[in-house]
């Protein structure tokens, strides 16, 4: 943040951002365009860019002069008209906001969304190659900022799309919170009668070595060239620009912080990859139907998510209990948590709060048979999460209890296999 | 025209220099080595498009590469997913930013208050994210060169890029090793007004850097890119100079590259050629029953074609010298001296784009293309008298682009010479690489944060700096009575802080600089590693020496016993038996040598003295100065005969 003695003075001369403008300090003169004020940057110091591109910070003290040379020019952006070829599907393209569709944000100096989902498709041009285009921006958030509303609106916009002609619907979004989202549209729309492709992109739009141009290309192809009718994320296969992977959207998992094959499918294998020439299914998928795409969208949003860890304060879990519906915990090994907070997990499941049990492993399915802590829980009451995600369970409590409140039949449902977030049993050279 | 004949003043010559110099830290955003190796490791591909600048315009360079659509295969072994881009970039290396501004106060350059990096698009593969990083740290300074003074325009920090390893159709192999080695940049403003100049300029500046004692040595690690115009003719960027003293070849090569072009304009304008009309034909027809190996072979694969223009007005501009095909160059090469023309341009532009050659009509007949050939080629393009055409063989939609670039390039010619960035080649002659990239190409790198650059830091640098080199020359001449050549190849070589240090102990700098100088790198030749001879090592020995434990001849050895058996100096003088004698015992032994060697004393008579000191050396080397073992032998000899 500028000082409030530096935005006088920038505003004495009015001096904007774009100006073209000369400061002289300490017997320095620079010349150069005022750029936004990076977050990091030191309360005294004005960016400019300088005639040969290179930005820097000059400090501006109260002896320094500012003089503005020449203001901003407004340039307009050229608006281009999206080509419609009648032989080709059409695709519903939802922009949500994040990574995929993002530029730089000079109030923060980092990557935010800024794009339009139209931008998107004249910065990736062979996607017309492959489909016709309908772009919108629903909202935009960061997806650390995505709620249950959000998912509502969105799983509404998506049928009404596949409703009305679209033969699928891509969503780019941010790759933080995508899982939460691909399990919410899985359990909300049924009958699918497209496939609905969330995606997104670990190196920002603005980059020559971006991937969102490649995950996008591949998400058409899959629209275009398939009879899938499932909600699945596509994403980089592996570091190389060489293949996606199609996740199921209520199994797949960001599992790295920063490399471009960071989602997984987590207890099954993906369904399939998207090469340059051709599509490899490698399991079976839900295809299409034929029929109109129905959104059961309600959800519960006061559930919880924990994650166990030893030492965990009963107190801690208890305000959680007090205030929530449902609780997802993710316990240690098989399902486990400390013997104290049993008893805190009894009486809350007494008081009518449904609560899950799924594992920090990820990998493998709870199973609370095998040791007396287990057993305990059961006794208590605790509903087994079987393989599914911690963050699946979670999604697919809120939407249970969207739909029942009737503890047996939200006990069936969680064990019920409903989108394909439950396996029913593994063979050893399944784990991906 | 002799190169050596050229006023350049006259030409109004302007060079600038722009030199790399790659520092000896960590890597500049990551913990990686700065080191390069041999090894493969896991291999990925990528590939690069251009995309928006803040600005909202793609920069020309930029477009220029992606037309040419490659792939990038990137080597990875011991480099980090920052160097693959996959993390971002760690806190900038903060050794890498002092030694900037070492620089930049040797070169009283201005300092900025807060450096910020910027994302540099290079779309060329030799950057994994597909673009530079690079900051701007200060400006507007100066150096004097032979007088001159220099003005220095910026001063940056960046980092190196990929190395190239290798280059196949429609494929670049890349090694990550090198990629984010920390660079300095120092550029130059564009006064200097000679190819000579240029090379003492760069040679200066590089001596400059190496004073901070912070920077890599050896093969590519230092690099310049030279920046050349002359009247009439434009400004055109070499990359990649590695040899200095190359560098004036190249500006000679460029203006006379210049020189030729600006021929052609002026050709082209006396003929009355306001603008290029052209016809593009597919002409494979023609030529489908071809005896020329070249032609036949690309045909006869499917989807292949010949396809040719005709420029209106070109004849004879394309030049006969020169042929555009590599194989064929060569021959010709060896009859005439390549002279630049327009036909080596048009070539350089289609091979950007994806094809291997050209051929064109001031070459013919050539390729065994027949006369028969040539007349049906001229008569499917509407060839008259006075035009030009030019043909090329392969993948349509390739060929086509290609002969696109080559149009328009032939536009470019009638108004002067291009913008160009041309990569250098061995031989002292450049290629083209692609258009003068423009300011567009740059946006805030926002994963790194702004650096202040505030006045305590800038206090501990000026502390700490660096003699500037021609000073510190001059000071050791003096000081140590050494000559220019020792000082300056001590200072070269990175001794001159190890020299001084032990030199002011114990004096004795003509031993020490031999030691330095001569001694370790003859021991290194005899293949000891001299990297056990530290500088503790050193200093011991020399304070052993100043303390006349042994005599200086005896230096040479005992380093060599040192290195080779890691032993200290006290072992390896008793080891050596060279432990310094009295001169009563040196004279014993002496006395026990005339004794023995009676007959030859006997016949040479004082000539006996040359043979009788290499005996007694043989016996006494080390243990006392070779000056007492002549005085003693001299004497006693004379005693003898008298």
């Amino acid at each position: 943040m500028r000082t409030l003695q530096l935005k006088k003075s920038l505003k004495a001369v009015n001096a904007e951002t774009g100006d073209t403008i000369e400061i002289i300090s300490d017997g320095k003169a620079y010349a150069g365009i005022l750029m936004p004020s990076h977050e990091f940057s030191g309360e005294d110091i004005l960016t400019i860019k300088l005639p040969n591109g290179y930005n820097i910070g000059v400090k501006i003290t109260p002896k320094t002069k500012i003089k503005v040379v020449r203001k901003r020019t407004s340039k307009e952006k050229k608006t281009k008209k999206i080509p419609f070829d009648k032989k080709k599907p059409t695709i519903a393209v939802i922009g949500t906001g994040g990574t995929i569709a993002s530029y730089v944000d000079y109030r923060t100096g980092a990557v935010h969304p800024a794009l339009t989902a139209q931008d998107l498709i004249f910065s990736v041009p062979e996607l017309t190659d492959i489909c016709n285009v309908k772009a919108k921006v629903l909202f935009s958030v960061l997806s650390e900022n995505m709620q249950v509303e959000y998912w509502q609106k969105l799983a509404k916009e998506v049928a009404n799309e596949l409703n009305n002609g679209a033969k699928g619907v891509i969503i780019p979004h941010g790759t933080d919170t995508l899982g939460y989202t691909s399990s919410a549209l899985s359990f909300m729309l049924q009958d699918l009668n497209g496939a609905v492709i969330l995606v997104g992109s670990q190196r920002s739009s603005d980059r020559p070595s971006s991937d969102a141009n490649i995950n996008l290309i591949a998400s058409a192809k899959l629209i275009a060239e398939s009879d899938l009718g499932e909600v699945v994320v596509v994403m980089h296969g592996e570091t190389s620009d060489s293949y996606c992977t199609i996740h199921r959207g209520t199994r797949v998992r960001k599992m790295h912080s920063s490399r471009r094959d960071a989602f997984k499918s987590i207890n099954e294998g993906p369904i399939g990859k998207i090469m340059a020439d051709r599509i490899i299914f490698s399991q079976d998928y839900g295809r299409k139907s034929s029929g109109k795409v129905k959104v059961k969208d309600k959800m519960e949003s006061d559930v919880a998510l924990i994650y166990y860890y030893p030492g965990m304060k009963i107190e801690h879990f208890n305000s959680i209990a007090e205030r929530s519906k449902g609780i997802v915990i993710a316990g240690t090994g098989l399902g486990h948590v400390s013997t104290d907070m049993i008893k805190a997990i009894g009486k809350a499941i007494k008081r009518g709060v449904h609560i899950v049990m799924t594992t920090q492993c990820l990998y493998g399915r709870v199973n609370m048979n095998v040791y007396s802590t287990g057993r305990d829980l059961i006794k208590a009451g605790i509903i087994s999460g079987d393989d599914m995600l911690p963050e699946t369970a979670y999604i697919k409590l809120m939407w249970v209890l969207g739909q029942t409140q009737e503890q047996e039949e939200v006990k069936r449902l969680m064990r019920t296999n409903l989108v394909g977030e439950i396996s029913e049993g593994r063979s050893l050279d399944e784990r991906a | 025209m002799n190169e050596h004949d050229i006023d350049y003043s006259k030409l109004n010559l302007k060079v600038g220099l722009e030199i790399h110099q790659q520092l000896d830290t960590h890597k500049l955003f990551c913990d990686c080595e700065s080191k390069l190796n041999e090894k493969k490791g896991i291999v990925f591909l990528r590939r690069l498009r251009p995309t928006q600048s803040e600005m909202g315009e793609i920069d020309r360079a930029a477009v220029a590469e992606a037309q040419k659509k490659l792939c990038f295969y990137y080597q990875t072994a011991d480099t980090c997913l920052v160097e693959a881009d996959e993390e971002p970039p760690h806190a900038a290396n903060d050794e890498a930013i002092d030694i900037t501004l070492e620089a930049s106060f040797m070169s009283n350059a201005k300092i900025v208050d807060e450096v910020h990096f910027m994302r540099k698009v290079v779309i060329d593969g030799s950057n994994t994210a597909g673009f530079q990083r690079t900051a701007l740290v200060a400006l507007d300074g100066f150096i004097e060169v032979n007088g001159k003074k220099i003005g220095i325009s910026t001063i940056c920090l960046e980092e190196d890029a990929a190395r190239k390893i290798e280059e196949k159709k429609g494929e670049v192999v890349y090694r990550l090793d090198r990629l984010g080695i920390p660079l300095i940049e120092i550029a130059t403003l564009p006064q200097i007004r000679s190819p000579n100049e240029a090379k003492e300029v760069a040679e200066y500046i590089g001596s400059l850097l190496r004073a901070t004692k912070k920077v890599k040595r050896g093969i590519g690690t230092i690099r310049e890119d030279v920046n050349i115009s002359i009247a009439r003719g434009a400004r055109v960027e070499i990359k990649g100079v590695q040899e200095l003293k190359m560098i004036p070849k190249y500006i000679e090569e460029e203006v006379a590259r210049q020189l030729g072009l600006i021929d052609v304009k002026n050709e082209l304008e006396r003929r009355g050629i306001k603008n290029v009309k052209t016809r593009v034909m597919d002409i494979s027809s023609v030529l489908k029953n071809t005896r020329s190996a070249i032609i036949k072979n690309i045909l006869s694969k499917t989807g292949r074609k010949v396809i040719g223009i005709r420029l209106v007005g070109f004849e004879a501009l394309l030049g006969s010298k020169f042929c555009a095909l590599p194989k064929a160059k060569k021959e010709k090469e060896k009859k005439s001296p390549v002279k630049r023309r327009l036909g080596a341009e048009f070539a350089q532009y289609a091979k950007t784009i994806g094809i291997e050659g050209i051929i064109h009509s001031d070459e013919m007949p050539a390729y065994g293309i027949t006369i028969e050939e040539i007349k049906n080629i001229k008569s499917a393009l509407d060839i008259e008298e006075g035009d030009a055409f030019v043909i090329a063989a392969g993948e349509e939609e390739m060929v086509r682009n290609a002969l696109n670039a080559v149009i328009e390039r032939a536009k470019q010619a009638i108004y002067c010479v291009p913008e160009e960035t041309r990569d250098a080649q061995p031989d002292g002659t450049t290629t083209y690489s692609r258009p003068l990239p423009g300011k567009e190409r740059m946006y805030p790198e926002t994963d790194i944060k702004p650096i202040r650059i505030d006045q305590k830091r800038i206090e501990k640098i000026k502390l700490g700096l660096p003699e500037l080199p021609e000073r510190k020359m001059k000071r050791m001449v003096e000081t140590y009575k050494l000559n220019e050549q020792q000082a300056e190849q001590l200072i070269d070589e990175n001794l001159d802080i190890i020299f001084e240090q032990i030199v002011n102990k114990y004096g004795m700098a003509a031993v020490i600089s031999r030691t330095l100088l001569n001694t370790l790198p003859e021991l290194k030749n005899e293949g000891i590693d001299v990297n056990k001879i530290s500088v503790d090592v050193l200093d011991n020995v020399f304070s052993q020496l100043h303390q006349k434990k042994f005599a200086k001849e005896a230096v040479p050895e005992l380093l060599f016993y040192i290195a080779k058996h890691d032993a200290d100096v006290y072992k390896a003088v008793k080891a050596l038996k060279i432990e310094k004698l009295s001169s009563e015992e040196a004279e014993r032994i002496i006395d026990a040598i005339l004794k023995n060697k009676k007959e030859l004393i006997k016949d040479k008579g004082m000539s006996a003295l040359s043979p009788l000191m290499g005996i007694a050396m043989k016996e006494l080397r080390g243990k006392i100065d070779g000056k007492i073992i002549n005085e003693i032998l001299k004497e006693k000899l004379k005693k003898k005969l008298s």
